[in-house]
């Protein structure tokens, strides 16, 4: 078998460089993920010309999705690392009242943003310092947030629903709200930050870092890799997309409330697994993360319009993040 | 009272005088000398528990010795952790390899070293310059790895090639390895004696730290034989046989 994959490794060295990229595309989950949207797409507008191809179910499908994705970008971070961030839907919750109160209380809009992101990194640090620096598992910390920053979200809010949005409520709305050529901002800002998040892994030295540490720690430990620098900065980073989802999120609904974001850690979590992350660490990308939300959502609004009772969702996306998971398994019992 | 190689006046690239490591009561190393020069390599033997990895440990500075000195090239020196011996020229190849197998191998050689281009915060890796730098290494080593491979998909011949390369991309001077051909199969380890082959030509000290008599015998100019933390013998090859090896290291014979 050596012998083997010794020789034809020796023939494809010969061979033009577009052939491995071509089948490094096809190797790559995100690439059926992609497929998989496609054909659901073209399969609704042929089911459902009058209601799926239009311009508003277009609007919708993108703003849903958006903000999962934002928050996916950063929880792809963390589990490129190896970790997991179970607090972002309750992180999200607290970054929401938190800017609603800036705003209530009469302060200028980018003071409730900034306020929102300071929440939010506030969480990350904690999350991170526990993971990294005293070397907790992940998954207790962030399980230990989730509830935390849930609880702090209900007592700031006295349990009530923030809607007085001051003088600045106008600005605040519109860039939640707003839209720019005929889609909402979120997704703009999702593409965005999936620009910038896909630059950041695969080009930059932080990036190779992630990889890195999830590939295998104690290597990239010894090779003199700041570990747990990276991953602090990691979980920081994953704290802050879920305050940026918050302030996007408020801002369109023109209301925070202390339950916003309540169970999206699973769609966020199942976004990077469908997109092709590994949970084990070392593998997954931005593109993944944008596109494993985009499924989630098609699926969600095509079950509605064929007129299925979307609670079927969370059914989908629980058989996903264990087919996904199962997927990476036997692939990964191939290679080794 | 280093070891002198016969007709040879050099002065050692480390040399390691009456280190002893006590473990509490436990005595793991007493009163050992060890030198180590240049385009030499120095096979390291002994039975599980006969000191050899504690001895690694001291000069990788993974461990402090409870008593002794080490000299590099005849001046004192001190390592209080392993980055210290790093700086100093002194690479440890682990028996696990310690490589990332999810990134690609001119990856592993430059980890945590790696070379960029642009200025911030367009500052991105230069994968090109580390790829052909990876190759000029490879090329070096004679080993066929390709530095755009990932590191799951190699050979452990190819993965040691690897984590040689790292070892020369910081210009080491000295290479412990330990138990390179443990976990290999027989065409590799031949592959994986050959780079130490290289190394030596190329003017490093490497010590091989091996179980297996036959790779020893293959490829290393000198043995020190371990036993229960004494030094037993220190001789060159040519001048031992692995039947006498085998009795140093289980005690039949005393001292050679």
């Amino acid at each position: 078998m050596p012998a083997e994959s010794a020789s034809t490794e020796r023939a494809d060295m010969n061979t033009v460089s577009t052939t491995p990229l071509v089948r490094k595309l096809i190797a790559a989950q995100p690439f059926w993920v992609t497929v998989a949207v496609i054909i659901m797409c073209a399969v609704m507008s042929w089911l459902e010309p009058d209601s799926f191809p239009t311009k508003d179910n277009f609007f919708n499908i993108t703003r849903n999705f958006a903000y999962i994705g934002i928050m996916a970008l950063g929880m792809m971070a963390v589990i490129i690392t190896g970790g997991i961030d179970l607090s972002v839907g309750s992180v999200m919750g607290l970054c929401g009242i938190v800017c609603g109160l800036v705003l209530q209380a009469g302060y200028p809009w980018w003071l409730a943003v900034l306020a929102g992101l300071g929440a939010g990194a506030l969480c990350g640090i904690v999350n991170g310092v526990l993971v990294a620096f005293v070397g907790l598992p992940s998954f207790v910390v962030t399980l230990g947030m989730l509830a935390a920053a849930r609880s702090f979200a209900v007592v700031l809010s006295e349990n009530k629903m923030i809607y007085d949005f001051g003088p600045d409520s106008d600005i605040f709305t519109a860039i939640g709200g707003g839209e720019i050529y005929g889609l909402s901002n979120m997704i703009w800002l999702l593409l965005l930050m999936t620009v910038v998040f896909g630059f950041v892994f695969r080009f930059t030295v932080w990036g190779r870092h992630l990889y890195a540490t999830g590939g295998n720690e104690a290597a990239a430990r010894l090779a003199g890799v700041p570990v747990n620098r990276v991953k602090l900065q990691a979980y920081i980073v994953c704290a802050m997309t879920s305050a940026i989802a918050a302030i996007m999120v408020v801002g369109w609904q023109g209301s925070a409330i202390n339950a916003l974001g309540t169970g999206y850690e699973l769609r966020v979590i199942a976004s990077t697994v469908i997109g092709g992350a590994n949970l084990m660490g070392g593998e997954g990308g931005a593109f993944a993360a944008f596109i494993g939300a985009t499924l989630i959502e098609v699926i969600r609004n095509s079950l509605l319009m064929a007129g299925i009772d979307s609670n079927w969702q969370g059914a989908f996306v629980g058989a996903f993040i264990v087919l996904a998971v199962l997927l990476e398994r036997i692939r990964g019992s191939r290679t080794d | 009272m280093g070891f002198d190689r016969e007709g040879r006046e050099s002065v050692a690239v480390l040399e390691l005088r009456a280190i002893s490591k006590h473990f509490g009561a436990i005595e793991a190393l007493s009163n050992v000398d060890f030198a180590l020069e240049c385009g030499e390599i120095v096979g390291l033997m002994g039975d599980n528990g006969a000191g050899k990895s504690t001895l690694v440990k001291i000069m990788a500075g993974n461990f402090r010795p409870s008593g002794g000195e080490l000299l590099l090239e005849g001046r004192p020196v001190h390592f209080h952790k392993p980055v210290d011996a790093r700086t100093a020229g002194i690479e440890v190849v682990y028996q696990d390899l310690a490589l990332c197998n999810n990134l690609t191998a001119s990856a592993n050689v430059f980890l945590a070293r790696e070379q960029t281009r642009g200025f911030w915060p367009f500052r991105i890796l230069d994968d090109r310059a580390m790829n052909e730098r990876a190759r000029e290494l490879f090329a070096e080593l004679k080993s066929e790895t390709r530095p755009a491979d990932t590191v799951r998909v190699m050979s452990g011949g190819q993965r040691q090639a690897v984590a040689i390369a790292r070892t020369h991309l910081s210009k080491a001077r000295i290479v412990l390895m330990d138990e390179p051909t443990a976990a290999i199969s027989v065409r590799q380890v031949a592959e994986v004696l050959d780079l130490l082959r290289r190394l030596r030509e190329q003017g490093m000290a490497v010590v091989l730290i091996s179980h297996r008599m036959p790779d020893v015998f293959g490829v290393a100019d000198r043995i020190v034989v371990l036993r229960r933390g004494h030094k037993v013998a220190d001789k060159p090859i040519k001048d031992s046989s692995p039947e006498e090896v085998t009795g140093l290291i289980t005690g039949a014979i005393r001292a050679a």
